[in-house]
């Protein structure tokens, strides 16, 4: 996972769920091309065509709730979503989003759609380029950094399982 | 300071004495994932070539079957395909099972002091039996085919007790959108919650696994309800191996208790487009096209005989239509046999088989732009039943059959005097 992103802002407020992110109809399938295809497609139609790689969505409070989908952080990765910035998470999301190496960041972020915003991983840094206000973040607690920079859930079972083959 | 029943379950699963806030690696006893969720899992898995923890696996094809198009069959073969590759014995074909978390308990794998995984958010459902329970990704349902354990954050705990009789008409699914409306959809976010009293020990099983369900939608990790005697009469000859109850300690350390008195809580309805917004059905009055009665929420037989005590000898009225999906083939067997089905089909409503169906927008009940449904299911977001223009009301059985009567949404005392 890099460190540094950098990205314009796709603005969203509370309680975004994963039906909205991709609608029941569309899981059909895991390819993260295919779900990019139709993420948001009621809440926001024909956003996906216009997502640029590296874009970043901030947004309100209890991001990703409702359904266990993990065609919702695939289907922001597949859009080239590169990281989303949110005042909460709702847990199951927040899980699955760091399990496929998607970056999560628990802010409060003043700052309007189409802005452009710098994260520092490491730092614990936003900086909005707009407004020049910077926000800072707390890191993942050491068991989730360590996922993080293993690159998610299955490097780290991996190398587990080569760990119990090796004893 | 005494332990939550979170806490003492993730110490005894994790070999250590934990509490809220630590991150612990746990033994998990059951893994069950369903033909949405399933296919990501079985490439992940494949990808570790490490042999299958197979009598911890559950696989159960409920949401897109039988299958509504190519590629919902294509995804339900894939599952199939994996249930006969690894001999997974805990496979329900199609014909056999139904709404997964219902088949959970039905086939005795819930049961008390358990941890159960589900790569479905209302997996959280088995807490009504005491066990700890949470809805999981596809890619952390393969680590857990491969290893049997899953990392956990130990849940800060809210505590909510109900004492006191309820009114007519008033059910599990009341107490628990109640509650919602008053911590919010995120109220109980990365929590458990424990939900207790003198009204919760007087509910059928039935009703708590609704309360237990739909602790999700307040954010919750899990919602946990104190196993006793009921729990064990339902599971004696029933439950898969032995199972330890856990329960509280009296000085355990909750973040927020809340008290509420039954009396007070009444038949209700969530209106569009989160679970939270909540408001006594008698005040909704709003006119419907659909009625749907199923789910996991609210598709067991208590359930039917709630609606059908209404429906029996009436008739739904012209310009709306009821689908009635039973969860699993045992509740529509037994719905035969009580003539359920019968008062049912007589009143004009569709039955089918057992499916998740429209709950989440997959077929069989999809709604129009513009057009209403009051839903015995779980989630009432924007678009979650069919076109973005369309509105879910979420209510009890009862609330749902009267107001399939009375064309609009109505308190069930309405219908039947």
């Amino acid at each position: 996972m890099k460190d540094k992103l950098s990205g314009r802002i796709w603005r969203f407020g509370d309680n975004v769920d994963t039906d909205q992110i991709i609608p029941a109809e569309y899981l059909v399938t895991m390819d993260s091309a295919e779900l990019a295809k139709h993420v948001f497609a009621k809440a926001r139609p024909g956003m996906s065509g216009k997502v640029s790689r590296g874009d970043i969505i901030v947004a309100g409070r209890n991001f990703g709730c409702g359904s266990s989908r993990e065609h919702a952080p695939r289907a922001l990765l597949g859009a080239g979503v590169s990281c989303v910035v949110a005042e909460s998470f709702a847990r199951i999301f927040f899980r699955n989003a760091i399990n496929i190496g998607l970056p999560v960041i628990q802010a409060s972020v003043d700052a309007a759609e189409g802005d452009t915003v710098s994260v520092d991983l490491k730092a614990g840094k936003i900086i909005v380029e707009q407004s020049g206000e910077e926000y800072g973040f707390q890191s993942y607690p050491p068991f989730v950094m360590m996922l993080v920079e293993k690159g998610g859930l299955m490097p780290y079972t991996k190398e587990m399982l080569q760990c119990r083959r090796s004893q | 300071m005494g332990k939550t029943i979170a806490e003492k379950m993730l110490s005894d699963k994790s070999g250590r004495d934990v509490e809220a806030g630590e991150i612990v690696e746990a033994r998990v006893d059951y893994v069950m994932v369903n033909d949405v969720t399933g296919p990501a899992a079985f490439d992940e898995f494949e990808s570790l070539r490490v042999p299958l923890l197979r009598d911890k696996v559950i696989l159960i094809p409920d949401h897109y079957v039988p299958n509504k198009d190519i590629a919902s069959a294509r995804q339900a073969k894939k599952m199939r395909d994996f249930a006969l590759r690894h001999d997974v014995d805990n496979y329900f074909e199609v014909g056999s099972g139904g709404v997964c978390h219902q088949l959970m308990i039905e086939e005795g794998f819930a049961a008390p002091g358990r941890l159960i995984v589900g790569a479905d958010s209302h997996t959280c459902s088995y807490g009504a039996l005491g066990a700890f329970s949470t809805g999981i990704g596809s890619t952390e349902a393969a680590t857990v085919f491969a290893r049997g354990v899953l990392w956990f954050k130990v849940p800060e705990s809210m505590r909510f007790t109900v004492d006191g009789g309820l009114g007519k008409h008033v059910m599990g699914k009341d107490i628990i959108l109640t509650m919602i409306g008053d911590i919010g959809v995120e109220g109980a976010l990365y929590r458990s919650m424990e939900v207790d009293g003198d009204t919760i020990s007087s509910l059928s099983l039935s009703d708590r696994i609704t309360i237990a369900n739909m602790g999700i939608e307040a954010g919750a990790k899990t919602c946990i309800i104190p196993p006793d005697r009921k729990v064990d009469d339902y599971l004696a000859g029933r439950v898969r191996g032995e199972y330890a109850p856990v329960f509280a300690d009296a000085d355990a350390d909750y973040m927020d208790s809340r008290q509420y008195d039954a009396a007070e809580i009444v038949p209700v309805v969530a209106k569009p487009h989160l679970p939270d917004n909540v408001a006594p059905a008698s005040e909704v009055g709003v006119t419907i096209d659909q009625a749907y009665l199923g789910s996991c929420t609210n598709g067991r037989i208590e359930d039917f005989r709630a609606a059908a005590a209404i429906m029996k000898g009436r008739k739904v009225r012209r310009g709306v239509r009821m689908i009635v999906v039973p969860a699993t083939k045992r509740v529509m067997e037994q719905a035969i046999e009580e003539g359920l089905v019968k008062i049912f089909m007589d009143a004009g409503a569709f039955v089918s088989g057992p499916t998740c169906g429209a709950c989440l927008g997959g077929y069989m009940g999809i709604l129009a732009p513009g057009e209403k449904c009051i839903s015995s299911t779980n989630r009432n977001f924007v678009g979650r039943m069919g076109d973005k223009g369309s509105e879910v009301y979420l209510a009890n059985p009862a609330v749902v059959a009267a107001s399939a009567v009375a064309g609009r949404i109505v308190d069930p005392s309405e219908v039947t005097g």
